[in-house]
């Protein structure tokens, strides 16, 4: 440790003692380990997973050309950016109904719309399957309307999310600033939108991510409302682990945790990592 | 400061609350009444479904096959919080204590798995416990080693090492959630122990207190609210899982989400998994409001 410790330990420092270095090392290695083993085996000139026969991009290939998996991406991709926009508008709102007014059955109102967080996610995915069955909704639909019905559960889980955030965002609101704004002539939504909005603006950013990542994510749920046509990244990736381990899979994984890594990037770029954590 | 009464601007009002108030009537509660008037039907041929206010299907549930699947259920939940929490609070602690350099790459660190998606990840652990994966191996050599040592002092070698099953039992299935629900664990302790006063822990080791009597009387009565948010943070996802369980897990290893699936992908018994939806709904709502008691209780008790 004295290669370490160029000044002694304060009391409270617990971050720099040995245990604790070697607790968190064990730590961030049981989480980051698997993730690394499967994004190196992508490159692996092998149909079995665990012995190197050295450097490929050939599985790359195969995924790219695979119809069936870039389509389920594009599907992803689509949904998950309906349904951000869709819950931020929605979540929003909620938001700022549950701030700024009074109204009776507000516990009854408020409660409701945080129930979709703690729904298991199994019986929302059931929910949404006897719903659609009994509308008897179209699954016939030309892109992009086929993906209507999972836009339409994501959007049910995601906004709940947003209305967390933004809702949280808005208690540091001061109200006078938004009096002040009236009283120098701003009409209601001049106030909004001057004033109200730029202030949630953070919290905007950090929902969207949010909607976006969980909508990506999701896999029970779609798995209950996608039809035969219409499969999303996650629910195509268990049908291979399901049936059949290639390194195709490896592939295809890896470009997601890419994808991650880059949006989470830039989510550090506009606020900062400290905010998104609190937000959680 | 006051909250207006919806009345004095009900333009502005119905302007924020008519879409959100019907897309969650719409969307969410229809479908989830749907769900709790199916669960007092049964099959009447193959696709009709009778809501004829029976509780067959309730009656059903408390079979021992399906109580103890809950009670599995249950039991595994509780172990995987019990693991976050052993694993996390350090973690957690770690986070709060280090230097303003680390802290946010400590961070990002914990998050980014967080952000990664979960099927990935399960497939990843997948590949690491494989018959042929590194789990094995790393175990293999230690083995290997151990033999050399006793070969080394003169003792007779163990016997070769033969790789073990590590997935497609309960254990892969508690280690697979614990995998998952670890950042869900950590982010809510680090938020509760990022607020606490650090000066009340000096205080404590000024008074003679030692490290170890200052974390257990000091940092974890004080970071409580944080630990009850991360356990129902964690307990309640893990309740409810599906994909670990179906992937990872064994025929023996099925929790309550599997036998849900089941009856709608495959036994085409609707009416019965939507009594097992509602009496799972009803157990978060159980574990919330004995929760929402402890907290009220401890108000009281301040």
């Amino acid at each position: 440790m004295a290669l370490f410790n160029r000044t002694p330990r304060a009391p409270l420092e617990y971050t720099r003692t040995l245990w604790m270095r070697l607790w968190i090392t064990s730590v961030l290695m049981f989480l980051y380990a698997p993730l690394l083993v499967l994004m190196i085996f992508s490159f692996n000139d092998s149909r079995r997973n665990v012995v190197w026969r050295g450097f490929t991009t050939k599985y790359y290939e195969k995924a790219l050309n695979n119809d069936t998996l870039v389509e389920a991406l594009i599907n992803s991709l689509t949904i998950a950016a309906l349904a951000t926009v869709a819950s931020l508008v929605l979540g929003a709102m909620a938001a700022i109904m549950l701030w700024r007014f009074r109204f009776r059955f507000k516990g009854v109102v408020d409660g409701t719309i945080s129930l979709p967080i703690i729904v298991p996610e199994i019986c929302l995915g059931v929910a949404m399957l006897i719903f659609f069955a009994r509308i008897n909704w179209p699954n016939d639909l030309i892109y992009p309307f086929n993906l209507g019905a999972i836009t339409i559960a994501h959007i049910t889980f995601c906004f709940p999310f947003v209305t967390m955030v933004v809702r949280s965002r808005l208690a540091s609101f001061n109200k006078e600033e938004e009096e002040a704004a009236k009283d120098l002539g701003a009409s209601n939504w001049q106030a909004f939108r001057d004033v109200l909005l730029p202030h949630m603006r953070p919290a905007l950013v950090a929902g969207a991510l949010l909607a976006f990542t969980l909508s990506l994510d999701d896999f029970v749920i779609t798995f209950f409302t996608s039809g035969p046509d219409t499969i999303t990244f996650p629910v195509k990736v268990y049908s291979m682990v399901r049936f059949s381990v290639t390194p195709e899979v490896n592939a295809a994984s890896t470009l997601l945790i890419i994808l991650t890594v880059v949006l989470t990037a830039i989510a550090l770029r506009l606020q900062g990592a400290k905010n998104i954590s609190v937000s959680h | 400061m006051a909250e207006q009464d919806w009345k004095e601007d009900k333009k502005a009002f119905w302007a924020v609350s008519a879409s959100p108030l019907l897309w969650t009537v719409l969307f969410f509660l229809l479908p989830m009444s749907f769900v709790w008037l199916y669960s007092f039907g049964s099959n009447v041929g193959l696709t009709e479904i009778e809501i004829s206010g029976t509780l067959d299907n309730y009656k059903r549930a408390t079979q021992w096959l399906y109580l103890s699947i809950f009670l599995k259920s249950f039991g595994v939940a509780a172990i995987v919080t019990v693991l976050c929490l052993i694993i996390g609070f350090p973690v957690a602690m770690a986070l709060t204590f280090a230097s303003e350099k680390w802290r946010p790459w400590l961070l990002l660190g914990i998050m980014l798995p967080f952000w990664t998606n979960l099927l990935i990840r399960t497939y990843a652990l997948m590949i690491m416990l494989g018959s042929n994966g590194y789990a094995n191996k790393a175990m293999g050599w230690l083995w290997d080693g151990a033999s050399w040592i006793k070969t080394l002092v003169g003792l007779q070698p163990l016997p070769t090492w033969e790789p073990v099953q590590l997935l497609y039992n309960n254990l892969a299935v508690v280690l697979g959630l614990v995998y998952v629900h670890l950042p869900f664990m950590v982010l809510p302790l680090y938020s509760a122990l990022d607020r606490l006063d650090k000066s009340l822990i000096e205080a404590s080791l000024d008074l003679g207190a030692g490290h170890l009597r200052t974390l257990l009387k000091v940092v974890v009565p004080l970071a409580m609210p944080g630990v009850m948010a991360g356990v129902m943070i964690t307990l309640i996802p893990a309740l409810g899982a599906y994909l670990t369980p179906d992937l990872m897990g064994g025929t023996e290893s099925q929790m309550i989400a599997n036998v849900i699936e089941r009856q709608f992908k495959r036994a085409n018994d609707w009416p019965f998994g939507a009594a097992l939806s509602f009496l799972l709904i009803y157990a978060m709502f159980i574990l919330i409001a004995l929760q929402g008691l402890r907290r009220k209780n401890g108000k009281e008790a301040h």
